[in-house]
C-alpha cells in the first residue's frame, strides 16, 4: 500500500462523515406505519401448533390430490402447467368455506437464506392471491414460508432444485 | 510487518481434534496460508498435576497460533531442551534451529480450583523477553486460559488481539429431506467445548449473539410458522419476541443490546425491516418498501445496513434509524449482493455475492467501495466477522455437505471446520468474552 493511499482513506471517511453530518432532506416517504399487528404479547396465529396437520390430508380427486405447486427460478407467477391444480382447490375451498389451508412458500438452496425467505413467501402470497380471486374467502388461507430450510429434495443440481421451488397447499384439521 | 505473504494453494496442515471426544467435534484444516509462516517453538509447559487434568496447554497455544495459518510450530521432537522460564532459553541455540519466537510457561494450582497459566515470550532474534502474560482459569475449563494465553502472545508477536478465546453459534442439520432434524450448537472458536442451545424437527435458523455474549436470538420454526426467540446462553431460558401474523425473521442486535433489528412481513407478505425494543417490545418501523427488505445488520454507530430488492435484484442499503432519508444503495458490483455484516471496526462489509456463477463471500471497503471476493467456492453464504476483524467464518459446501469455513479478511489464509457427522452451517461469531487475562 501506498503513503498516498494511506492519506486519501482518512480524507474519504472525513468526507463521509462530513456528508452524513448534514442536514437531513425532507423525506418523501410518509412516516411508518403501525406494526402488521395488534400483537403484543407475541402469538397471533392460532393455527400455529404442531400436529395441526397430516402431510396426506385432504380432498380426493385427481387434480385436488395434487397440492404441490412448482415455480421457475427467481419466479413467483403461477406456470401455466398448475393453473388447474389451483383451479381445483379454489373451487373445492370455495365450496367448504369452513376448510382452511396452509400455503407453504419454499426455494431452492441458492443464495441467502433470510433472503430465500422473502423468495418463498412471494410464491406463498402468490398462490394466495390465485385462490383469493377464485373466490376463497382470506379467512381460509394463511401463508408461512420456509424459504429454502425444508427441501423436498437433496442435492445441489437443476432436478433439486426445480422441485425444491414449490409452494406447499396444507389442509389444516 | 516482514511477512512475504504469498498464496499457498495447498493444504499445509493438518490439526486433529484434541481429546475426549464424546460428541462429533469440528476439526480444523488450514487449506490456504502464508509461504513464510512465523517459525515457533512452543515449549510443553510445566504442569500442575492433578490440577491441569492432563490438558496440554502448550499444544492448545500452538494450533491457536497455526490456525491462523501465520505460524508454523516447532516439532517437539526436534525440541533438545525443555525450558519452562525464560531465563533458561538459550537464544542463540533456538535460533540456530530456524526459530523466530520460543514461548515456554508454567501451569499452577491456585484456591478454589483455580489454575494458572504464566507464559513467557521470547524473540530469540533480538534476544528481547517479554515476561508475561498470564491467565487463570477455572480447572474445569483450562482450555480457555490457555486460549487467552494464545490471544495474547498473537498480539505481541503479529499486533492484533488473537480472537481464540471466543465462541461461534452455527445450525447443524442432520438426516435426508423431508425429515430432518435441526440443532443450534455453541463451541469455542476452535470447535471445542460444543454445547448444544437448542434441537428441533422444524428448521432453526439466523442465530445472533449478543454484544456481551450472554444471549442467541434466532428464528425457530417449532410452532411451524417464523417466531424469533433470546436465549441465554448458560441457563437454557427461552422467551419468544416475535411471533406476528407472516414472517419473524433475520434478528441482529443493537451494539447497546437493547434493541433487535428484525424482518416482519405482516399477512400481506411484505417484508421490511423492524427494530424491537426488548425491554418493552416496542416496535418501530424502518422500512417500508414493497420489494423484500431483510437481513438487516446494526454497524457499531447504529448504522443499519440490510438486503433489499427494491431494485429488482438483492442488493446492501443502507439508512440512520433516526433520520428519515431514504435508505441508499452501498453495493454496485454485481447482480446479487446480500446478507451484509459490519466489521467491529465500522470501516469494511462483508456480503455475500455472485461471482461468475457462484455465490461467494466478498469484502468491500466502506470508504472507497472497493470490493474483494474472498472465497472460491460455488455455494457459500453466511459470513460472519471474528470480534477482532481478522476473520470471517461463513458456510460453504464439500462434497455436497455443508462445512463452515473462515478467511482471513486480506483473502491469504483459509481454513475448514468439517464436522463429522451431519451438516452444519450459519456460523456466527460471539464477541470477545470478559477479560481475566493480565497483559
Amino acid at each position: 500500500m501506498t503513503i498516498k493511499k494511506l492519506v486519501s482513506i482518512p480524507a474519504l471517511l472525513a468526507t463521509l462523515a462530513l456528508l452524513s453530518g448534514c442536514p437531513s432532506k425532507k423525506p418523501d416517504v410518509p412516516p411508518a406505519p403501525p406494526a402488521p399487528t395488534t400483537d403484543t404479547t407475541g402469538v397471533e396465529d392460532p393455527n400455529a401448533t404442531v400436529g395441526d396437520t397430516d402431510a396426506t390430508a385432504g380432498p380426493p380427486g385427481e387434480l385436488l390430490s395434487k397440492r404441490i405447486v412448482y415455480f421457475d427460478f427467481d419466479r413467483s407467477d403461477i406456470r401455466a402447467d398448475s393453473q388447474s391444480i389451483v383451479a381445483a382447490h379454489a373451487a373445492y375451498l370455495a365450496k367448504n368455506p369452513a376448510q382452511k389451508v396452509r400455503l407453504e412458500g419454499h426455494a431452492d438452496e441458492r443464495g441467502s437464506r433470510e433472503y430465500n425467505i422473502g423468495l418463498g413467501e412471494r410464491r406463498g402470497q402468490a398462490v394466495r392471491r390465485a385462490l383469493a380471486l377464485q373466490g376463497v374467502a382470506e379467512t381460509q388461507l394463511s401463508t408461512v414460508s420456509y424459504g429454502e430450510e425444508r427441501p423436498a429434495a437433496a442435492g445441489s443440481d437443476e432436478q433439486a432444485y426445480g422441485l425444491n421451488r414449490r409452494v406447499e397447499i396444507v389442509y389444516l384439521k | 510487518m516482514k511477512l512475504r505473504m504469498k498464496k499457498l494453494a495447498t493444504c499445509l496442515f493438518l490439526l486433529t481434534a484434541a481429546a475426549t471426544p464424546a460428541f462429533a467435534q469440528l476439526r480444523l484444516t488450514i487449506t490456504e496460508g502464508v509461504t513464510d509462516p512465523i517459525p515457533i517453538a512452543v515449549v510443553p509447559f510445566a504442569r500442575a498435576v492433578p490440577a491441569d487434568g492432563g490438558l496440554d496447554v502448550a499444544e492448545v497455544i500452538q494450533r491457536d497460533l497455526e490456525s491462523t495459518g501465520r505460524f508454523k510450530g516447532m516439532p517437539r521432537n526436534d525440541m533438545v531442551f525443555k525450558p519452562t522460564t525464560a531465563a533458561e532459553v538459550d537464544a542463540p541455540g533456538w535460533k540456530q534451529q530456524h526459530n523466530d519466537y520460543v514461548v515456554v510457561g508454567r501451569v499452577s494450582a491456585l484456591a478454589d480450583g483455580q489454575v494458572r497459566i504464566d507464559a513467557e515470550l521470547v524473540n530469540v532474534l533480538t534476544g528481547q523477553r517479554v515476561s508475561g502474560p498470564y491467565s487463570v482459569a477455572p480447572a474445569s475449563n483450562l482450555r480457555s486460559g490457555a486460549h487467552r494465553i494464545a490471544d495474547a502472545l498473537y498480539e505481541k508477536i503479529i499486533g492484533v488481539k488473537g480472537a481464540f478465546a471466543t465462541r461461534i453459534a452455527y445450525v447443524s442439520v442432520d438426516g435426508k429431506p423431508p425429515t430432518q432434524r435441526y440443532e443450534l450448537y455453541v463451541a469455542d472458536s476452535d470447535g471445542a467445548n460444543r454445547v448444544r442451545i437448542l434441537a428441533s424437527p422444524l428448521p432453526i435458523m439466523s442465530p445472533a449473539w449478543s454484544p456481551d455474549g450472554e444471549w442467541l436470538a434466532y428464528v425457530s420454526f417449532e410452532r411451524r410458522v417464523s417466531a424469533i426467540y433470546v436465549q441465554h446462553r448458560r441457563s437454557g431460558k427461552k422467551t419468544m419476541v416475535s411471533a406476528r401474523a407472516g414472517i419473524n425473521g433475520a434478528p441482529s442486535y443493537s451494539p447497546d443490546g437493547k434493541k433487535l433489528a428484525i424482518t416482519l412481513s405482516g399477512s400481506n407478505g411484505n417484508l421490511d425491516i423492524y427494530l424491537l425494543e426488548l425491554a418493552t417490545g416496542e416496535l418501530k418501523r424502518l422500512t417500508d418498501d414493497p420489494g423484500i427488505d431483510t437481513e438487516a445488520v446494526m454497524a457499531p454507530d447504529g448504522t443499519v445496513y440490510f438486503t433489499s430488492d427494491r431494485s429488482g435484484a438483492p442488493q446492501i442499503y443502507r439508512l440512520s434509524p433516526g433520520s428519515n432519508e431514504r435508505p441508499k444503495r452501498v453495493t454496485f458490483t454485481g447482480s446479487y449482493n446480500a446478507r451484509p455484516r459490519i466489521s467491529p471496526d465500522g470501516k469494511q462489509l462483508a456480503m455475500l455475492t455472485l461471482d461468475q456463477g457462484s455465490y461467494r463471500i466478498a469484502i468491500q471497503d466502506l470508504a472507497n467501495g472497493a470490493v474483494q471476493v474472498l472465497s472460491k467456492g460455488r455455494q457459500e453464504e453466511s459470513p460472519s466477522f471474528a470480534p477482532n476483524g481478522a476473520m470471517l467464518i461463513f458456510a460453504g459446501r464439500e462434497r455436497g455437505q455443508g462445512v463452515l469455513q473462515t478467511v482471513s479478511v486480506d483473502g491469504q489464509v483459509s481454513a475448514r471446520l468439517d464436522a463429522d457427522a451431519g451438516e452444519v452451517r450459519e456460523p456466527v461469531w460471539g464477541p470477545f468474552l470478559p477479560s481475566t487475562i493480565q497483559p
